[in-house]
């Protein structure tokens, strides 16, 4: 066993603890810390695949952003012990558990009828941003041009949700008029 | 690889990197409250050593010192964890930032850019957690405004940072500082120094921008139930911080560690890191003359600088910037 195989299982033991943290852990800003440490053990792994604009790329959107604004919302709505006893359903963890098997099972399967190809060393060059740009904008340029029409209704969406009401709107203005 | 190239040499440059941000970060303090004082008319520290210049290891000795308090309320092992998570993220940006011709802190990585922009990302995580971990209301709401304003500034600093990248078409650092510029670039850059200065003001919660601290409201914000050690971690956060924020202006908008108009730079290689240390030191009294100059915004106003003013000024840079680099370069 070489250095890189036990670095690979030494952080990966890290990441999937740290995911059944996630869903194990009883309070939310704990759930969503440990969040922070997977996100942040699958770059490390993205690097020693010789992707690294991949792993700069889910430090700072997963991790500079989205885990923040878990814990800002969290901390916005209170950040009691979760008390989830009267929405708890019995056969969610089953269900979860058994959509999770099915999902590693497809991908697995995937992976082994794969034939064993020789890596392209053009594709290998996955971490200098060049060749991402130049991948992404000409031969996938409809693929972002929808990721990018899709951000662009969910703003609006957010932009119509967070409106205030015009005032002849509103129903208080009614009341009391 | 050798493992003694992998480990080793870098463990040495990191733990020699170490011990000079600390000492920069001791004497900072130093320079901030004479500098301060002068502009107050005071004298300053000048009781500990000539100039007061022993104030720095009187300080450190007095927080390593004071009793260790863990109050009850707190989620202990987050309470713990965040003075730390503050700091790391102001040490390991150094990683990156060239201090000699061809000579990175410790890695030239090919993405030195990113690695700033994901360091910077994950910077307020300690405020955060402080602010939560204490179980106060006053260091929640410091929290809640901290990720806030980290947030709402980290976005035109990033579409600053991509004009920057535009200009440089390089993702590293190293390579940024060697590349010759015309002139129209400097200049082009340089316009956009003062509104980038505005958001590391914000991003490194310095004066003006100090809302997730103000005392007159908040106590003393995320940090008001850290006390001796664990407090003097925030502080060292914010100061070196500011230390390094200041190193990687001069590296985006000053030459880094070259002297102007190209000046000795084959001569004498080994004066690099001297020369950042300098334009360090500069930029360094720029924030504490601001902190001296100015007072706080309201919190309200600090949101709507950032989202009206900032970012559509940031967006609109990037554009022209896109274009001037189509036509020009």
């Amino acid at each position: 066993m070489d250095f890189a195989m036990i670095f690979f299982i030494l952080v990966g033991a890290l990441s999937v603890g740290a995911a059944v943290g996630v869903v194990t852990s009883k309070i939310a800003v704990h759930s969503a810390l440990f969040l922070l440490v997977h996100f942040a053990t699958l770059a490390i792994l993205y690097v020693t695949l010789n992707a690294q604009f991949l792993a700069a790329a889910q430090v700072i959107i997963y991790a500079g952003g989205i885990v923040i604004l878990i814990l800002f919302v969290i901390m916005l709505i209170g950040s009691g012990p979760m008390e989830t006893r009267a929405a708890y359903r019995s056969w969610v963890p089953y269900a979860g558990l058994a959509l999770g098997i099915l999902m590693l099972a497809g991908v697995s399967l995937t992976l082994l009828q794969a034939p064993a190809t020789p890596i392209d060393p053009e594709a290998n060059q996955g971490g200098v941003p060049i060749v991402i740009g130049l991948t992404l904008y000409s031969q996938n340029i409809l693929l972002v041009q929808l990721a990018a029409i899709l951000l662009l209704v969910a703003l609006i969406g957010a932009l119509l949700l967070a409106r205030r009401p015009k005032p002849e709107e509103s129903p208080t203005s009614n009341l009391r008029s | 690889m050798d493992w003694f190239e992998l480990i080793v040499i870098p463990t040495i440059r990191s733990l020699v990197l170490i011990v000079v941000l600390l000492t920069g970060f001791a004497y900072l303090t130093w320079y901030e409250r004479k500098l301060l004082a002068r502009f107050h008319v005071r004298y300053g520290p000048n009781r500990a050593g000539p100039f007061g210049l022993l104030q720095p290891v009187a300080d450190a000795v007095k927080a390593v010192f004071k009793e260790e308090v863990i109050p009850n309320h707190v989620d202990k092992a987050v309470y713990v964890l965040a003075p730390a998570l503050a700091l790391i993220p102001a040490l390991i940006i150094w990683a990156v930032i060239p201090i000699g011709k061809g000579f990175p802190a410790v890695a030239d990585v090919p993405i030195g850019f990113l690695w700033i922009l994901a360091v910077a990302g994950i910077e307020s995580y300690g405020v955060i957690l402080a602010g939560w971990s204490s179980n106060n209301n006053y260091s929640l709401l410091g929290a809640l405004r901290s990720s806030a304003q980290m947030i709402s500034y980290e976005l035109p600093l990033g579409l600053f940072l991509i004009s920057i990248l535009l200009l440089a078409g390089d993702f590293s650092l190293v390579n940024l500082v060697e590349a010759p510029r015309a002139w129209w670039e400097w200049i082009w850059l340089w316009i956009m120094f003062p509104l980038f200065f505005i958001c590391i003001l914000a991003e490194t919660n310095r004066s003006p921008f100090d809302l997730p601290e103000t005392e007159n409201e908040l106590v003393a914000g995320f940090q008001t139930e850290y006390g001796g050690i664990k407090f003097a971690l925030f502080f060292m956060a914010e100061y070196i911080n500011m230390i390094t924020t200041s190193a990687i202006m001069a590296t985006l908008f000053f030459g880094g560690y070259r002297l102007p108009f190209g000046i000795g730079g084959e001569i004498m290689p080994w004066l690099g890191p001297f020369i950042l240390a300098g334009k360090v030191v500069v930029l360094l009294f720029l924030f504490i003359w601001v902190r001296a100059s100015l007072g706080r915004p309201r919190y309200d106003q600090l949101m709507r600088f950032s989202w009206k003013t900032l970012l559509p000024i940031s967006l609109g840079y990037m554009i022209v910037t896109a274009l001037l680099v189509v036509f020009f370069k």
